[in-house]
């Protein structure tokens, strides 16, 4: 079963300079039992991504067409206040870089773990026992003692790891998770990783992680999907996108990351060019700018070619575009 | 160039919306007729014309006449000139030396800041009207007392709003970054503080003004503040007060403009308060 | 350390204040010591790195050589004279030759001054504003790489990219000696954060600076310092030359922390020296070896010696029992 499916999704921002369209024509999906990542640089519509997924786009964003599924039943495009409402917190969670902002400095962390649990008939001791398993789940030692603890008096990687614990509370069925680990130091990052796959499969949910940070994804993440300027350009298993990517930009961006060069370069690659102006779209690939593989068929709209089953590359030169970045 | 289409840009955006247009609209005609009083009116504010006491509204005299027949409508105008010149001193003074007081306390030393914190207390904690009375019974009446009265009250709130927000934007980066560049207190304080901290403060005084207005009025009213024969609304006000009972005009005369003008202000102010407020500015 | 480097430091010291009257009475610390003696020296021409997790004492370390944080022991020689001491009129010329970025790109711009302001302001704070400060901007503008248009720019309508090559010709407008640069990447994306490193060793090697890189990301570190210290609760774990430090660390906290970077290939099976729990405070220094209490190859003799500080190859490192050398057998077994 495909717990979230995204279906040719598009929104736009009105803006005092005329309509911005933010994503055009996103389809991704979210298997069962799956870890998702989303990778791309700022601009790339990740943000609004996700926040069309929580039903959160601001007042002037418009979902102009498409449809998100979740568990192939509620199209949340649709989907009424309360409803989604309802969905968030229960079946669908999120961690965001910041923990303070799921975690309220004024009451304790037991009594914040305690309030989620709203809608279960547990008794008070029965919650608070239940916040202890989660918290000893995420690794927080002393877990009784420090559930009276208000959120200042815990670190920054333990407050990430309560925010954690608090989303995978309710056992939901998708978990967003915006990237958790990019305020913390490396150390912390692969705790949290590490954690976050282990708790995925003990709960048994999936998770759509977002991150600019290559390595974590490819340690993380089981698919992955290659966001440019608001589509997506790639997909498929992380294997796949890593190791044979079709996609020039994903090639350029892969070539990018300084961690893949192991030795000191003289020059360190970059992409030249900036982002399209998404209010003036350009017609065709929305790559070709900054592509030097770009011709005449690139003003035209590239199909979503199939490089092997699962496997998807929206360009006109899938073959081509082995060429790029080959020599980092 | 620059400037003035951004004024203008803001103009639209405030008369987009209906009460920042009445609002504007108000303190648009206040001001005109403030600055027009002589052209406008047509008797001098201080004539008195024994023959014409107590003459309701007419095409001779637009307000009608007081007891002493001076023509009402030459008051009100003239009255508008005194409220609105001390209400825009002493905002201006006020907000002058409460910049600089705040500035000082949030960016000068502790024990600098501990001083000024226990002065602007002391002010804060004195009711408006008790300070009034006292000041006016030391100095007089006369407008500048109207002028300290409002300074003396209004500094501590801008000058603890500008020092929190200096406290914070001392250790912000650009401040940090203009250090590490040898740059001194004064031009830290005056390029790289003051331009982001002033935006609130300046709406904060425009919804005060309507403030000063009533409390010119008020003053003037128990006779403590402008004196007479010079036109104020407050003193119009009083002398309808005493006549109230067969003529009614005198008190609308003298209350009216303070209504609108009030009015006028205050919606201005609460436009330009939603249009800047940092909460909604992050939406694209 | 040679007596021509650009920059010395030997045994700083920067203590914060904590707490009120009340704690110090109660008997815990009234001071933390954020820089615990550090030594290094940087030679003209070179670019140093700091390394460390947040709260390792970095910032406050490159802060303190700036000037903006005063020191409260050691020394700090730059271009042969001592700045500790020097009172604070006196810093106005040494922070022509010495210039400082900060971390957040745009956060380090003044919001309310065009991009012309900001580059113009180096030449008007120091006095030379008789120059032709349009040419000075424009000039600068080209350096980095930006079209001169932007001049009209202001910082909200920049990217980050952007935004740090104004915060890098800023930097150089004066034509400084030392750049001291915290996190000249951090919040970039990874194809700008290359165009920044890019530009900063370009300008090194035309106009000889000499740099001083704050940061956690070991990336940047491999390509851009020539050498590099290890920082843990505020002192020196490791120091030494970048590349053999890459390849071959001594101290366990450079290996954990190296083999802490995730890297983009899925199939990449890690050895991860996994560091268990928290960073301690520094309230409450541990005994001995400071790194004693995470480090996975500790033995009883780091919870109750301070390590000495010692060569192992071209590196300097604090630790009773070095990785990757044949000297570790010997040195376990002789204790």
């Amino acid at each position: 079963m495909t717990v979230l499916d995204i279906r040719d999704l598009s929104v736009d921002f009105a803006t005092e300079s005329g309509a911005l369209q933010a994503l055009r024509k996103v389809s991704m999906s979210v298997p069962e039992n799956r870890i998702v990542g989303v990778v791309g640089e700022s601009g790339c519509g990740k943000s609004t991504l996700i926040n069309a997924i929580l039903g959160l786009l601001a007042d002037n964003g418009e979902v102009t067409s498409g449809e998100i599924l979740f568990e192939g039943t509620h199209d949340l495009t649709t989907l009424a206040g309360t409803a989604m409402r309802d969905l968030r917190g229960q079946k669908i969670a999120t961690v965001f870089q910041d923990p303070m902002g799921a975690l309220n400095p004024v009451l304790s962390v037991g009594r914040q773990m305690r309030d989620i649990q709203y809608r279960s008939n547990l008794s008070r001791r029965e919650k608070d026992a239940r916040s202890i398993e989660m918290l000893r789940k995420v690794r927080i030692p002393d877990a009784e003692q420090r559930l009276v603890q208000f959120p200042h008096e815990f670190s920054g990687g333990m407050k990430q790891r309560i925010a954690i614990a608090m989303a995978l509370m309710m056992e939901p069925s998708l978990l967003i998770a915006d990237e958790p680990t990019t305020a913390l130091d490396a150390t912390l990052e692969v705790t949290i990783i590490e954690l976050l796959k282990e708790l995925q499969q003990q709960i048994g949910c999936s998770v759509l992680f977002i991150s600019h940070h290559l390595g974590v994804i490819a340690e993380l993440c089981d698919e992955m999907i290659v966001m440019y300027a608001g589509e997506v350009v790639e997909s498929g298993t992380t294997r796949d996108v890593f190791h044979n990517a079709r996609h020039p930009y994903t090639r350029k961006l892969l070539a990018c990351d300084p961690a893949r060069l192991t030795h000191r370069a003289r020059r360190l690659p970059t992409i030249p060019g900036t982002l399209p102006d998404l209010r003036n779209r350009p017609e065709g690939c929305v790559f070709q700018a900054r592509c030097e593989l770009a011709d005449a068929t690139c003003s035209r709209m590239p199909p979503d070619e199939e490089i092997a089953p699962g496997h998807l590359a929206r360009c006109w030169h899938t073959e081509a575009s082995v060429m790029i970045g080959a020599g980092a | 160039m620059l400037r003035l289409a951004k004024i203008w840009r803001i103009v639209r955006r405030i008369v987009r919306e209906p009460l920042g247009a009445l609002g504007l609209g108000l303190v648009v005609l206040v001001v005109l007729s403030a600055l027009f009083a002589d052209v406008l009116a047509s008797y001098p504010p201080t004539k008195l014309s024994p023959a014409d006491r107590f003459a309701p509204a007419s095409f001779q005299h637009l307000l009608g006449t007081d007891h002493i027949g001076r023509d009402l409508f030459s008051r009100v105008l003239y009255g508008g000139r005194i409220a609105l010149s001390i209400a825009l001193g002493a905002t201006g003074a006020s907000l002058v030396i409460g910049i600089m007081l705040g500035l000082i306390a949030g960016y000068g030393p502790r024990w600098l800041d501990n001083i000024l914190l226990l002065v602007f207390d002391a002010l804060k904690s004195f009711p408006t009207v008790i300070l009034a009375l006292t000041l006016v019974t030391i100095t007089g009446p006369s407008l500048m007392s109207v002028v300290l009265v409002v300074v003396l009250v209004s500094v501590p709130g801008y000058a603890r709003i500008i020092r929190t927000q200096t406290l914070v934007l001392k250790s912000a980066e650009h401040v940090m970054a203009a250090r590490s560049m040898g740059a001194g207190s004064a031009r830290i304080l005056t390029v790289h503080i003051l331009p982001n901290v002033i935006g609130p403060i300046l709406i904060l005084a425009s919804m005060d003004i309507p403030v000063v207005v009533a409390i010119e009025a008020g003053l003037s009213f128990l006779g403590m503040g402008v004196r007479p024969p010079t036109p104020s609304w407050g003193s119009i006000l009083n002398d309808g007060f005493a006549n109230i009972r067969d003529s009614y005009w005198i008190v609308v005369a003298g209350g009216l403009p303070i209504i609108l003008t009030t009015l006028g202000f205050t919606f201005l102010g609460e436009t330009l308060r939603d249009l800047f407020d940092p909460r909604l500015k992050g939406r694209v | 350390m040679s007596d021509d480097a650009l920059l010395s430091v030997a045994d700083l010291h920067v203590h914060f204040r904590v707490g009120g009257l009340m704690s110090t009475l109660a008997g815990q610390p009234s001071h933390i010591e954020a820089v615990a003696g550090v030594s290094f020296a940087i030679e003209r021409g070179r670019t140093f790195a700091l390394v460390g997790e947040s709260g390792s004492g970095k910032t406050t370390l490159a802060r303190a050589v700036n000037g903006l944080q005063p020191a409260s022991a050691g020394s700090i020689r730059f271009e042969g004279r001592e700045l500790i001491g020097v009172p604070k009129d006196e810093w106005k010329p040494i922070r022509r030759r010495m210039s400082m970025m900060f971390q957040d790109p745009v956060g380090s711009l003044s919001p309310r001054l065009s991009v012309r302001s900001l580059l113009a302001e180096p030449f008007v704070i120091h006095g030379l504003s008789r120059r032709d400060l349009n040419a000075e901007v424009m000039r600068l503008l080209a350096l980095v790489g930006l079209p001169s248009e932007f001049a009209d720019r202001y910082p909200h309508q920049l990217s980050g990219g952007q935004a740090r090559r104004v915060g890098v010709a800023r930097a150089v407008a004066l034509d400084p000696v030392l750049i001291i640069a915290d996190e000249p990447t951090a919040g970039l994306d990874v194809s700008v954060q290359g165009e920044v490193l890019n530009l900063l060793n370009d300008l090194r090697d035309r106009m000889g600076l000499s740099m001083l890189i704050i940061t956690h990301n070991l990336h940047v570190v491999r390509q851009i310092a020539d050498r590099m210290a290890v920082m843990y609760l505020g002192r020196f774990v490791e120091e030494g030359e970048t590349e053999p430090i890459f390849t071959k660390p001594h101290h366990p906290y450079t290996a954990a922390l190296l083999s802490a970077n995730p890297e983009p290939d899925p199939d990449k099976v890690h050895n991860r020296i996994a560091l268990p729990a928290e960073v301690p405070s520094l309230l409450d220094r541990p005994s001995g070896c400071e790194f004693h209490t995470r480090c996975p190859f500790a033995r009883d003799i780091c919870a109750t010696v301070v390590p000495p500080s010692t060569m192992v190859g071209a590196s300097r490192i604090t630790c009773h029992f070095p990785l990757n050398t044949e000297l570790r057998l010997a040195t376990s077994e002789s204790i």
